[in-house]
């Protein structure tokens, strides 16, 4: 077997990978390595030509590719080794060896002295969320439409209805509309809006899309294609109304309901995963439960925004590369951080009691007005910020000096 | 005339009345800040947005993104896209390489955003 030994090794060649390949890099690692086993690096920005990232850290707002290329163009001078074509089979937690396959050197065993699991997200599927009726052709998840219309020169229908308010069906909306499709409808079962305001007003108001919150597809109809979808409101259990049931024709349904990180690499290896974010759990330098294993991006927690992508995958590579280095000491005290009023999930779920700051990501249970972000511990406030406006939709964060937690962390949300 | 801007500059999404007529605004109303009165006011006199997509390329499988190297009035974007998609290029292109020049008397470049 072809044999690869490196200091990092990290998998998956997206914005995560690819900040935290450099950030390894620039920490000293002497030989770092991406394996992507896409034909080029860039992950799901090259399917994303839209405008809308980059903002925060960039301050200019860029397309997908524009983002990537900011990354990608700095990998040789780095010194960043790149493996493309190349399949992840297996990672083992014990002896840190990755297995993979390449067309080239077919099955290949790299030893790493650390890992960074980025391998990203993959879309929730209509099997997922149970839409019943037939199965006829027509029925994408938004993300492969996008591929199929931005990187395969596919166009997938002339009439669709999307299910689903988040950010991709949204963008999905514009996008079928500029090329030519008539797109009847959004559907969202929430009472809300799951994706960006901007969103709506520039993918959908701009186009004369109607939304409709607060329903749902009750069954889909057509026998080899779609022929149109029946929709229902739905009451506050989330149970649709049958008797307000209507029928809308169309050829084309795309599921926007939500991404699942991509874990089946993580679990084989023994990393823990956490049962909200399905992520594995991790702390402040993004090292899950196995030392030598740190994880970043969409395949910790679903991210809205790349910049918080790039800036958490440069924490793990960065200390994907001490550990490497003998120079993380881990074997400090951990607390994991718990979950107040209005708060779903933390990211990271522990902290290493050690000198230096952590950066608290996290979501909100229901959206809100005029609240307070506090971590805290105890009756110690660690952090507070004002926000004018919370959403699920929309990742929050706080900032906290590691050196003054003395018990435990609690993040809430919390109405003045 | 009075029309509800739903402002866009950041995610507080603020509902801002502007009253005023074709070119001329009299009054901005319920704005969250600064930021607001300049966006509400240029989108109440013509909304403009950038506009991305994609060129194919000669004789071969690749599409190219590109995008608009400048906002283009909301009301002329259906008529770029019917020019964008006659448009064919070869390769090897550079990053921010102008593909259309002045797309549609627009004043505006449609230029690629990815090197191949
Ligand atoms: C449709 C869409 C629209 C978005 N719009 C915006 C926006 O407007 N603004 C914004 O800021 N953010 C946006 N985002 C979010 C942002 O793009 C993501 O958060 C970001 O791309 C996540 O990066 P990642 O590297 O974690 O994952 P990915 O980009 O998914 O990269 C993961 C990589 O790992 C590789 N991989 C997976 N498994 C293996 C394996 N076993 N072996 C080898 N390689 C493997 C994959 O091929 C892929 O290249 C959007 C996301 C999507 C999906
Ligand atoms: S007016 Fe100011 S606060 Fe309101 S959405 Fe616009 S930029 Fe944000």
């Amino acid at each position: 077997m072809y044999k690869i030994d490196c200091t990092v090794a990290v998998i998956g060649g997206g914005p995560a990978g690819l900040a935290a390949a450099i950030s390894a890099k620039k920490e000293g690692a002497e030989k770092v390595i991406i394996v992507e086993r896409d034909n080029a690096l860039g992950g799901i920005l090259q399917q994303c030509i839209h405008p809308g990232f980059g903002l925060t850290r960039f301050k200019e707002e860029l397309t997908g590719p524009e983002y990537y290329s900011r990354f990608t163009s700095r990998l040789e001078e780095e010194g960043v080794d790149v493996l493309l074509n190349t399949m992840v089979l297996e990672v083992n937690g014990k002896t840190n060896k990755i297995i993979c396959v390449n067309g080239e050197y077919g099955l290949t065993e790299i030893n790493a002295k650390s890992i960074v699991l980025s391998m990203g997200c993959r879309e929730r599927t209509r099997a997922n969320i149970v839409v019943p009726g037939t199965r006829p052709a027509g029925l994408y998840t938004a993300g492969s439409a996008q591929r199929l219309i931005n990187r395969q020169n596919v166009m997938v229908g002339k009439k669709a209805v999307i299910l689903g308010s988040g950010d991709i069906g949204m963008i999905m909306a514009r996008r079928l509309t500029l090329e030519g499709a008539k797109v009847e409808l959004v559907v969202e079962l929430m009472p809300y809006l799951a994706g960006l305001t901007r969103n709506r007003v520039q993918c959908l108001d701009d186009f004369g899309i109607p939304l409709k919150l607060s329903h749902t597809i009750t069954a889909i109809v057509g026998e080899k294609r779609v022929e149109g979808v029946k929709i229902a409101p739905v009451d506050q259990n989330k149970k649709p109304i049958l008797e307000k049931e209507e029928f809308i024709p169309c050829d084309t349904v795309l599921f926007s309901v939500g991404l699942i990180p991509e874990n089946e690499l993580s679990k084989g290896a023994g990393v823990e995963i956490n049962p909200i974010t399905n992520g594995p759990t991790v702390n402040q330098y993004m090292q899950t439960n196995i030392p030598s294993i740190f994880a970043s991006g969409n395949v910790v927690h679903v991210n809205d925004l790349v910049d918080n992508v790039s800036s958490e995958s440069e924490t793990a590579g960065k200390y994907a590369c001490l550990y490497a280095n003998g120079k993380l000491n881990s074997n400090s005290e951990v607390i994991t951080v718990k979950t107040g009023s209005n708060v779903r999930y933390v990211c990271p779920q522990k902290i290493a009691l050690q000198e230096g700051k952590a950066s608290l990501y996290f979501r909100v249970l229901s959206p809100d007005e005029n609240v307070t972000l506090i971590a805290k511990d105890g009756d110690t406030i660690l952090a507070r910020k004002k926000e004018l406006r919370v959403s699920p939709g929309e990742m929050c964060n706080l900032s906290i000096d590691v050196s003054k937690i003395v018990n435990g962390v609690t993040v809430e949300v919390v109405k003045e | 005339m009075i029309k509800n801007i739903i402002c866009t500059v950041c995610p507080r999404g603020c509902s801002i009345s502007v009253k005023g007529e074709n070119s001329i605004v009299e009054s901005v109303e319920n704005y969250g800040c600064k930021r607001g009165i300049e966006y509400a006011k240029a989108e109440f006199v013509c909304p403009v947005r950038i506009l991305t997509t994609v060129v194919k390329v000669d004789g071969k499988d690749e599409l190219i993104p590109v995008r608009s190297n400048k906002p283009i009035p909301k009301s002329k974007i259906l008529e770029c896209m019917e020019e964008i998609r006659k448009t064919t290029i070869t390769l090897p292109v550079k990053m921010h390489q102008v593909i259309i020049e002045n797309v549609c008397d627009t004043g505006v470049s449609i230029v690629a955003t990815k090197e191949f």
